[in-house]
């Protein structure tokens, strides 16, 4: 009877009660909004390597360089010679190495050359290694292996050709169009940016760009598929590498050693430090989102007062006849107590709604242009602690009015 | 005796030089039917309230169905009003936006006792006996007529069969056609179920219900000094 009072009565005035409660919703969906993406940014990119000692590119900041070479983000300073690859890779400190080659790309997804060793040694969240889910890795020099998002978006199966285009691009002019690679592996999701990726030997990338020069395609090239397999495809530069030690005490020396490298000015960096770095500096912009959506939320909340307080003025009969009938002042306390937290329960249902409908909308967009992939499930521990903080809070903001009304009940004067 | 005032003085808490109610003695007996009539102003809702348990003085004492108001807590107050007063209001007698069996739930929500299954009977045979038709059950009060409201408003004071029903000029507000048929209906039930009745109007055209009849200026002396 007590809840049936309290929602019909919420019901009675449904034009204030409802404005309180998209402000409410807005307010949830801000805060849980924040959160969850807070939180799967972190995640996402805590997970995306794994098991890697160092990072080695052209001398760059540390950020630039990890964003570049394992999230796909922003463009390389500059290439690497083969040579200090080879160099690096023999020193006896190494157990692995996983050259890295990009600039090329097929419709908006990113084209990543590399070795075999890829398959083998790359590593994502806790220590898992890449799998397939159809095909193998590449053999040949015209073979793709595609990341699970790539194979879902332009369904793609195996023994399927495509075509990749020179530079970043998502609509690129210059194509590679007279040497088409073949499928040949499909991957596992990740969760990381390997499904967004496209996966090439060296060779391939190589041989795509032979008799190309300063990024464009000689006229009248009459090389062919035949004779380029014949052709050494060692490349003359790359990207950058990740390095695997045989033993984790010898990184800062390695570290050191390569960055104090003789012949090339390189960087190698550690991608905890890096990644760490990265925290550091968007724990500002967390901060303030943060601090904004707890704003929202206040205002909601004094917004959700301010109501119950005007409604308690329409209501003062109401309370001397709930008084009449029995109704203790503690009753009327409570009855506005509960209105306030149907208020908030209401707009919490509402406002994790929206943002899961939101999230479902675009989901595909923050795969695409973050690397980012969120999960459906926006309840963690942390977000359904602030939950229950927003159902305290509002049950404080709603005592202003509910000890007006305790007060005016217990004096029975109206 | 259902009501037994001595010596009861009120005055409200932000105007406590102005005595408000002052009665040596007043006896209501059990089962009496007594007509109370007096200008607006002069102490009556104050009277009322008093005998509810609504307000509370520390001045004199207030017996009500054998038990002392005046030395309950608030809380025991709440309880006694629920379980054994009946209370009927010039107007606004229910919440405008529940239904009639609703309405009269949730006055037997306070009282003591039992759940039953049986409520909901009782519900619809009081409806019945007050002439309120089944299709008038379910719709909000506020769309009722206003004598269906206030015969409503009968059935909800006796929900929890009251030994004492106070009515504040519950029939102001109907027309004559409507205010007959209201005081039909309340003195036959308030006979029917030996209910002490406290009937406070400033129309003497209905003393004629009643056996006895009084003036509030003869219970109230508190104007009479000043």
């Amino acid at each position: 009877m007590f809840m049936r009072l309290a929602f019909k009565s919420l019901v009675n005035r449904k034009g204030s009660v409802l404005l309180t409660l998209m402000a409410m919703t807005v307010s949830i969906f801000v805060l849980l909004g924040v959160e969850h993406i807070r939180h799967q940014a972190k995640e996402s990119f805590g997970n995306t390597v794994s098991g890697v000692d160092l990072i080695v590119g052209a001398r760059t900041g540390s950020l630039n360089l990890l964003l570049y070479s394992v999230f796909h983000i922003g463009t390389p300073t500059n290439n690497i010679s083969w040579e200090s690859f080879e160099d690096i890779a023999s020193d006896p400190n190494v157990e692995w190495t996983i050259p890295i080659a990009l600039g090329d790309s097929h419709k908006g997804f990113r084209v990543m050359g590399t070795a075999q060793d890829y398959f083998e040694h790359f590593s994502y969240g806790n220590r898992h290694k890449l799998e397939f889910t159809q095909g193998k890795p590449f053999s040949d020099v015209f073979d793709v292996v595609l990341g699970s998002e790539v194979a879902k978006k332009l369904g793609y199966g195996l023994g399927d050709q495509l075509v990749l285009a020179h530079g970043i691009a998502a609509t690129s002019f210059s194509l590679h169009d007279d040497r088409p690679f073949t499928v040949v592996g499909i991957l596992a999701p990740t969760g990381t940016p390997v499904d967004q990726t496209l996966h090439v030997s060296l060779r391939g990338i190589e041989a795509i760009h032979i008799d190309w020069q300063q990024g464009v395609k000689m006229p009248g090239s009459t090389i062919t598929i035949a004779q380029i397999e014949q052709m050494d495809l060692t490349p003359k530069s790359i990207t950058a590498f990740l390095v695997g030690l045989k033993s984790r005490i010898a990184t800062f020396s390695v570290q050191r050693q390569i960055n104090n490298f003789a012949k090339e000015p390189l960087s190698a960096i550690l991608p905890g430090a890096a990644l760490s770095e990265l925290w550091q500096m968007m724990s500002v912009l967390e901060n303030t989102l943060r601090l904004v959506s707890l704003l929202v939320l206040v205002s909601s909340l004094l917004g959700l007062s301010a109501m119950l307080l005007a409604s308690i003025r329409e209501r003062e009969r109401e309370v001397i006849l709930l008084r009449s009938i029995g109704a203790s002042p503690l009753f009327l306390f409570l009855l506005i107590e509960l209105e306030a937290l149907f208020v908030s329960i209401a707009g919490i249902a509402l406002g994790a709604g929206l943002l899961s409908a939101v999230l479902m909308f675009l989901q595909g967009y923050f795969v695409s242009h973050f690397g980012l992939s969120l999960s459906m499930n926006i309840f963690s521990g942390s977000s359904l602690f602030m939950l229950a903080v927003v159902l305290v809070l509002s049950a404080f903001s709603a005592a202003i009015p509910a000890v007006s009304v305790y007060r005016r009940a217990r004096s029975c004067q109206a | 005796m259902a009501i037994n005032l001595q010596n009861v003085q009120f005055a409200y808490p932000d105007a406590p030089g102005k005595t408000v109610l002052n009665i040596r003695q007043w006896v209501v007996q059990d089962h009496e039917q007594v007509f109370v009539h007096g200008p607006s102003g002069g102490g009556k809702s104050t009277l009322l309230n008093l005998l509810s348990g609504m307000l509370h003085t520390s001045h004199g004492e207030v017996s009500v169905l054998g038990e002392r108001l005046d030395q309950m807590s608030n809380h025991q107050r709440d309880r006694f009003r629920a379980n054994h007063i009946g209370y009927v209001f010039q107007q606004f007698n229910l919440i405008p936006y529940l239904d009639a069996v609703d309405n009269i739930q949730l006055a037997s929500h306070f009282s003591n006792r039992k759940r039953s299954t049986k409520l909901r009977d009782e519900i619809q045979g009081l409806l019945s006996t007050l002439n309120i038709s089944p299709s008038d059950w379910y719709k909000p009060t506020a769309r009722l007529s206003i004598g269906q409201q206030q015969r409503v408003a009968i059935a909800r004071a006796l929900i929890n069969k009251p030994e004492l029903l106070i009515a504040d000029e519950p029939t102001s507000s109907l027309d004559q056609h409507n205010r007959d048929n209201f005081m039909a209906v309340l003195m036959s039930l308030a006979a029917a179920e030996k209910i002490t009745l406290v009937f406070v109007s400033h129309d003497l055209c209905l003393s004629h219900y009643f056996s006895r009849v009084e003036a509030l200026s003869d219970i109230n002396q508190a104007g009479d000094g000043n």
